[in-house]
C-alpha cells in the first residue's frame, strides 16, 4: 500500500469515525462541523477534477455550487407551498430528485459556459469564469422571485427515503456516503482513458492533438462533469444550512473553493477533503480565540503555500506521482 | 433626456474609466513582466486611502496625505514583494492566487486592527471643491476633472517612463525576454521590486483620491480589484495600451448602462419595474461585454505576448 | 480600605436581591466584528454588554461571535451555539439577510431569538413567530417615518436605494405615507461607491428634495459627492446612514441631513441619560442607534429574566411580552407580531463643538405598527 493510500483511508475514515466519537461523548455540534468538511470535500472534488486534472483553473465554480443550492432551495418552496414550478410540474422534498435537477441543471450552465470559455486559457479562462459567476450573483441579488439577497429558506430539511434527515447523525451518513461516490467518481476518471487525455491536455497539448485528440471536447465534458459534482455539493450545502443565499454565488465562495484544493494537494484524490478539513477547522478554531481570526488564517494560508508545497497531502504522502 | 445630462454622464463614465486605469495599470505592468496574478492589489489602493486620510487628518493637508499615500503605498508594496512576492514568480498561477488571497484577509483584519472597525474621514481639498459650468449647461465638480486630468498624466507618464527611459527599456525587455535581462547584467530582482513599488503606488495613489469622494475603510478594495481584472483582461493581459482602452470602455459602459438601460426599459413596461429590470442587467452588462469579447478575441483586445 | 470592601459588598448583595433570576441566563451573540460592516455589530455587541454590566447581575453569561457578515458562517455559528455552548436565547444579528438564514432555524428549534437590528417583512408577517421578539423596528419604519415626515415640507421627491430586497422594501416603505408626486426612482447595484450618474439624474429631474437609503460605505460615498455636486436638493433618509457610526466619515456634508429613526441621543429622559452618559465613559465615544437598540434588548431580557425563569418557555416568553423595562426611547411595547409599538422621530444633523451628531427636529409617527402584523397569524 502506497502513503497516498494510507493517508487517504486515514482521511476518510477518520471523518466518518468523528461523528461518532462527537455522539459519544455528548458535543452534538462536531457532527455538523463533519457534515460541513464532508460537502465541502465533496465540492471541492467536483472542482478537483477540471482544476487538478485537467489544469483548467476555474474561479467561478460557486455558480454551480450555487445552482445545486438553488435548486434545493426553489424545488423545497415550490414543495412547501403546494405551487407547481414550471409547466405544472411541481416542486419536490426529495433529496434525489433534487441532486439530480441540480446536477443537470448545472451541466447545462456549465456547456454554455464551458463553449465561450474553454476558447481561452491561462488567465484569460480565470477571468471569463469570474465574469460569468459574477453575472449569476448579481442576477440572483436582484431577482425578486426567490428572495434576492435576503435568500430562501428551507423550512423543513429535505427528506431522503428510509432516513430521518433531520437528526444530525443520518444527514451527515447522506453526506459522507455522497463524499465517498464522489471520490470513487473522480479515482475512476483520473485512471481512465477520458482521464488520461484530460492529463495530457493538461501537460502537453501539442502532443495530444498529434494522436488526433481534440482537448477542447475532452475538456468540454470535464468542465461540465465537474460542475454536476459541485453541484450536488450546493444541494447538500442548502439543507445542511436550511437556507441559500446569493453569498453561495459570490467570488469569495469561488475563491475558497480553489484554496481548499490547494491547501489539501491540487490534482490528488484526497487533496479536496484535506483541505476541507483543515480550513473548517482552523476557520471554527480561530474563530472562537479570536475576533481578528482573519489575519491568522491569512498567514497560515501563506505559510502553507511558501513553506508546504503540495499542501496537506504534499507534507503527509509526499509528491504526487504525476507532475 | 437633455444634451447636457448626456454630456455629463460621458464625463462620469470617463472619470470612473481613468480611476480604473490607475489600479489596471499597476496590475497589468506586474503581470506583463513578472508573470504574477496579485489578488491583493486591492489592498494597496486601500492601504493608500488610509495613508492619505491619516496624514490628512493630522496635518490638516489633503496634499501631503496624496504624498503619503504614494509612499505608503510603494513602501508596502515593496515589503511585500520582498517578503512573499518574489518567492512565487516560479510558481504557478494557482500557488500566487492562492498566496494573494492570503495577503487580502492579513491586509484587511491588519488595517482594521491598526485602525478599527469605523469608516474614516476624508474629504476633498478646498481647492478643488465646488463644480464649474461645462458647455451646454452642464455643472460638473471640479475635482472629478481633476481626476480625469490625473489619469491622462499617468498614462502620458507611463507611456514616456516605458518607452523612453532606460528603465522602461529594461522593463521592456522583462517582459520579451527574461534570460536576455539578466545577460545585460541588470539586477532582475531589483527590478522586480521596482515594477511592483511603481504598480503599488498606482493602486496608492487611486486609493487616495478615490477614498476622498467616497468612503475609507476595509475592504473598499475589493470591488475595485474585480473591475480592474475586467478591465485587463478586456485590453490584453500586460497592455498598458489595453488597460487605457479597457478602463474607458468599462467605465462607459458601467456608467452609461446604469442610466440608460431603466429608460430604455421604460418605454415598454411600467417604471417601477423597468427601474429594477433595467438596475440588475446594468449590474451585468460589463461581464457581458467581457464575455463577449472574449469569445471573439480570447486574449482580449491588445494581447501583449500572446 | 475596608469600608470601601464592606460597601461594595452591600451594593452587590443589594444588586443580586434586586435583580435575583429565576434561572441563570446563557445568551448567544452572534454579530459582525469583522470586515467592512464591523463598527454595526460592534457598536451592537458594546451597547449589549454595557446594559450587562450596569445592571451588576452575574448570573447572565453572554458567548460571543462573530459571523464576518456571511450567512453560512452565521448559521454555523447558530448550529454550534444551540447545540454546543446550549444556550437559551440569541440575539445580536445586524443584516436582514443573515437573520432570514438564522432565524427561521433557531426558532423552529424552540430557541427565543430577540433582534437588536434586522426587520424582515417575512419574519413580521406570515412567518411570524412566538419565538422571534423584535427589539428594534420593522424594516419598513424608518422608511415610513421620513415618507410622512416629507409630505409637510416636499411635492416631488427623487427616490432611491439598492437594488436588493431591503432596498426595495424601502421605497415601498416610504411610497406607503408619502402623498408626493415621485421625480424619479432609481435602484442602484449593491456595494456600488460612485454616484455620478445618478446624482446627474437627480440634477435633470427637477426635484425638490431626495430621499435616499443607502447603508454603510454607499451611505458615505452618495453623501461626500451630492455635497461636492452642488445640487444642494434637501437630503432626506433613514438614520442608517446618517447614524453616529458613519458622521464622522462623511463630515460637513452630512450637516442639515434630515433622518428618521425611533431614537435619538438627545431624546430626553432618564433611561436614555444614564445610556448615553455610561456608553460615552465606557467606550469613550458616543452611541449610535444600533448600540441603543442592542442595549434596550439586553434590558428587555434581564426585566423577563427578573420575572420568569429561561427554562418555562411559556413564562418567558409572556414576561418578554410585557415589556416591562425602562426604554432608551422612552415608551416602548409589543404588538401582536412581537414588533415594537414606538414613537419615530425626525432628526437633523448638527455639529455639537467638533462633534457631528443627530438633533431630534420633529415627531413624524406616534404609537407606530408596522404594516404586516395582520398577516401575522399568532
Amino acid at each position: 500500500m502506497s502513503r497516498e493510500t494510507i493517508v487517504t483511508a486515514f482521511l476518510v475514515l477518520g471523518l466518518l469515525a468523528a461523528p461518532f466519537v462527537a455522539q459519544a461523548i455528548g458535543e452534538p455540534f462536531y457532527i455538523t462541523l463533519a457534515t460541513r468538511m464532508a460537502i465541502l470535500g465533496l465540492a471541492a472534488t467536483g472542482l478537483n477534477i477540471a482544476l487538478g486534472l485537467g489544469g483548467l483553473v476555474s474561479f467561478g465554480h460557486a455558480a454551480f455550487f450555487g445552482i445545486g443550492g438553488y435548486a434545493a432551495g426553489i424545488l423545497a418552496t415550490h414543495a412547501f407551498n403546494g405551487e407547481p414550478l414550471l409547466f405544472g410540474l411541481p416542486g419536490t422534498n426529495q433529496m434525489i430528485v433534487i441532486w439530480l435537477a441540480g446536477a443537470v441543471v448545472a451541466g447545462i450552465i456549465a456547456a454554455l459556459i464551458g463553449l465561450i470559455s474553454l476558447r481561452t486559457s491561462g488567465v484569460y479562462f480565470i477571468m471569463i469564469t469570474l465574469a460569468f459567476a459574477q453575472m449569476i450573483y448579481y442576477f440572483a441579488i436582484s431577482w425578486p422571485a426567490y428572495g434576492g439577497e435576503d435568500g430562501l429558506s428551507i423550512y423543513v430539511r429535505n427528506g431522503f427515503p428510509g432516513l430521518n434527515t433531520l437528526a444530525p447523525m443520518s444527514f451527515f451518513l447522506i453526506s459522507f456516503a455522497l463524499l465517498a461516490a464522489g471520490l470513487v467518481l473522480f479515482a475512476l476518471i483520473r485512471d481512465s482513458r477520458f482521464g488520461a487525455a484530460l492529463q495530457a491536455g493538461r501537460q502537453n497539448e501539442t502532443r495530444l492533438a498529434a494522436v488526433g485528440i481534440a482537448p477542447f471536447r475532452i475538456r468540454l465534458a470535464a468542465f461540465i462533469l465537474s460542475a454536476m459534482l459541485t453541484a450536488v455539493a450546493g444541494a447538500l450545502f442548502a439543507d445542511l444550512n436550511r437556507f441559500v443565499s446569493p453569498s453561495m454565488f459570490s467570488w469569495h465562495m469561488s475563491g475558497e473553493l480553489i484554496v481548499l484544493i490547494i491547501l489539501g494537494g491540487v490534482g490528488r484524490l484526497a487533496g479536496p477533503l484535506a483541505g476541507a478539513i483543515v480550513y473548517v477547522l482552523f476557520e471554527f478554531a480561530l474563530g472562537g480565540i479570536t475576533e481578528h481570526w482573519q489575519l491568522f488564517l491569512g498567514l497560515i494560508l501563506l505559510a502553507v503555500v511558501l513553506f508546504a508545497r503540495g499542501g496537506v497531502m504534499g507534507m503527509f504522502a509526499g509528491r504526487a506521482r504525476h507532475g | 433626456m437633455s444634451l447636457a445630462l448626456f454630456i455629463e454622464q460621458i464625463l462620469n463614465g470617463l472619470q470612473f474609466g481613468v480611476m480604473l486605469f490607475l489600479m489596471a495599470a499597476g496590475l497589468t505592468l506586474i503581470f506583463g513582466v513578472m508573470g504574477l496574478i496579485n489578488l491583493a492589489h486591492g489592498s494597496l489602493f486601500m492601504v493608500g486611502a488610509f495613508a492619505c486620510a491619516t496624514v490628512a487628518a493630522a496635518t490638516g493637508s489633503f496634499w501631503l496625505g496624496l504624498v503619503a499615500s504614494l509612499a505608503a503605498a510603494a513602501a508596502a508594496g515593496a515589503v511585500v514583494e520582498i517578503l512573499v512576492i518574489r518567492r512565487l514568480y516560479e510558481r504557478n498561477h494557482l500557488d500566487q492566487v492562492l498566496a494573494t488571497f492570503a495577503l487580502i484577509l492579513i491586509f484587511s483584519e491588519g488595517t482594521r486592527w491598526v485602525f478599527g472597525s469605523f469608516p474614516l474621514y476624508l474629504d476633498i481639498p478646498a481647492l478643488l471643491s465646488g463644480a464649474v459650468r461645462l458647455p451646454g449647461g452642464a455643472q460638473y465638480p471640479v475635482y472629478r476633472l481633476a481626476v480625469i486630468g490625473v489619469g491622462i498624466a499617468v498614462a502620458i507618464g507611463l507611456y514616456l517612463l516605458i518607452g523612453k527611459t532606460r528603465l522602461g527599456m529594461r522593463i521592456r525587455a522583462g517582459e520579451s525576454d527574461r534570460e536576455m535581462i539578466a545577460a545585460l547584467g541588470i539586477d532582475i530582482g531589483t527590478l522586480y521590486t521596482l515594477v511592483f513599488a511603481l504598480g503599488a503606488a498606482l493602486a496608492g495613489l487611486a486609493g487616495a483620491m478615490v477614498g476622498a469622494l467616497q468612503s475609507v475603510q476595509v475592504g473598499m478594495g475589493e470591488p475595485v480589484l474585480i473591475l480592474a481584472f475586467v478591465v485587463i483582461v478586456i485590453g490584453g493581459i500586460g497592455s498598458i495600451k489595453g488597460a487605457l482602452i479597457g478602463s474607458i470602455l468599462v467605465g462607459l459602459t458601467e456608467t452609461l448602462g446604469r442610466f440608460l438601460l431603466p429608460h430604455a426599459f421604460a418605454l415598454f413596461m411600467p417604471p417601477s419595474d423597468a427601474a429594477t429590470i433595467g438596475a440588475a442587467l446594468a449590474s451585468m452588462l460589463i461581464y457581458i461585454v467581457m464575455a463577449l469579447i472574449l469569445a471573439f478575441r480570447p486574449s482580449g483586445l491588445f494581447a501583449a505576448n500572446a | 480600605m475596608k469600608k470601601l470592601l464592606a460597601a461594595s459588598i452591600l451594593a452587590l448583595s443589594a444588586g443580586l436581591a434586586g435583580n435575583a433570576f429565576a434561572e441563570p441566563v446563557k445568551i448567544g451573540m452572534i454579530t459582525t466584528l469583522s470586515g467592512g460592516g464591523a463598527g454595526l455589530g460592534i457598536d451592537a455587541r458594546d451597547g449589549f454588554m454595557l446594559a450587562v454590566k450596569q445592571s451588576g447581575n452575574k448570573e447572565i453569561e453572554v458567548v460571543t461571535e462573530d459571523d464576518a457578515q456571511k450567512p453560512e458562517l452565521a448559521v454555523q455559528i447558530a448550529d454550534k451555539m444551540v447545540q454546543s455552548d446550549k444556550v437559551d436565547l440569541m440575539t445580536g444579528i445586524i443584516w436582514s439577510n443573515l437573520a432570514m438564514a438564522v432565524v427561521p432555524a433557531v426558532t423552529a428549534q424552540d430557541i427565543i431569538y430577540l433582534s437588536v437590528n434586522a426587520g424582515p417583512s417575512a419574519l413580521a408577517g406570515a412567518g411570524c413567530n412566538a419565538n422571534y421578539f423584535n427589539v428594534a423596528y420593522q424594516n419598513d419604519n424608518f422608511h415610513e417615518a421620513m415618507g410622512e415626515a416629507a409630505n409637510k415640507d416636499y411635492k416631488k421627491t427623487f427616490i432611491l436605494a439598492p437594488n436588493y430586497p431591503a432596498g426595495k422594501d424601502s421605497l415601498t416603505g416610504f411610497k406607503r405615507y408619502y402623498k408626493g408626486e415621485l421625480a424619479g426612482e432609481v435602484y442602484t447595484k449593491l456595494g456600488q461607491t460612485d454616484y455620478a450618474a445618478e446624482i446627474a439624474q437627480i440634477r435633470a429631474s427637477g426635484a425638490d428634495s431626495v430621499f435616499i437609503f443607502l447603508p454603510g460605505g454607499m451611505g458615505i460615498a452618495f453623501t461626500k459627492q451630492y455635497a461636492q455636486s452642488g445640487v444642494g436638493l434637501p437630503l432626506l433618509g433613514p438614520a442608517f446612514s446618517f447614524s453616529q457610526d458613519v458622521l464622522p466619515a462623511i463630515g460637513d456634508a452630512a450637516l442639515g441631513v434630515k433622518n428618521t429613526a425611533s431614537w435619538s441621543q438627545d431624546l430626553d429622559n432618564e433611561a436614555n441619560k444614564a445610556f448615553v452618559a455610561g456608553f460615552k465613559e465606557e467606550y469613550g465615544r458616543l452611541p449610535s442607534v444600533y448600540a441603543a437598540q442592542a442595549y434596550d434588548t439586553a434590558n428587555l431580557i434581564l426585566a423577563a429574566a427578573a420575572k420568569a425563569s429561561v427554562k418555562d418557555k411559556d413564562a418567558f416568553r409572556a414576561a418578554l411580552k410585557e415589556a416591562d423595562f425602562k426604554s432608551v426611547r422612552g415608551k416602548f411595547s409589543f404588538n401582536t407580531n412581537n414588533h415594537p409599538i414606538q414613537d419615530f422621530y425626525v432628526r437633523e444633523v448638527v455639529k455639537d463643538g467638533d462633534t457631528l451628531t443627530n438633533k431630534i427636529i420633529g415627531t413624524a409617527f406616534t404609537d407606530h405598527k408596522d404594516a404586516y402584523a395582520g398577516e401575522c397569524k399568532m
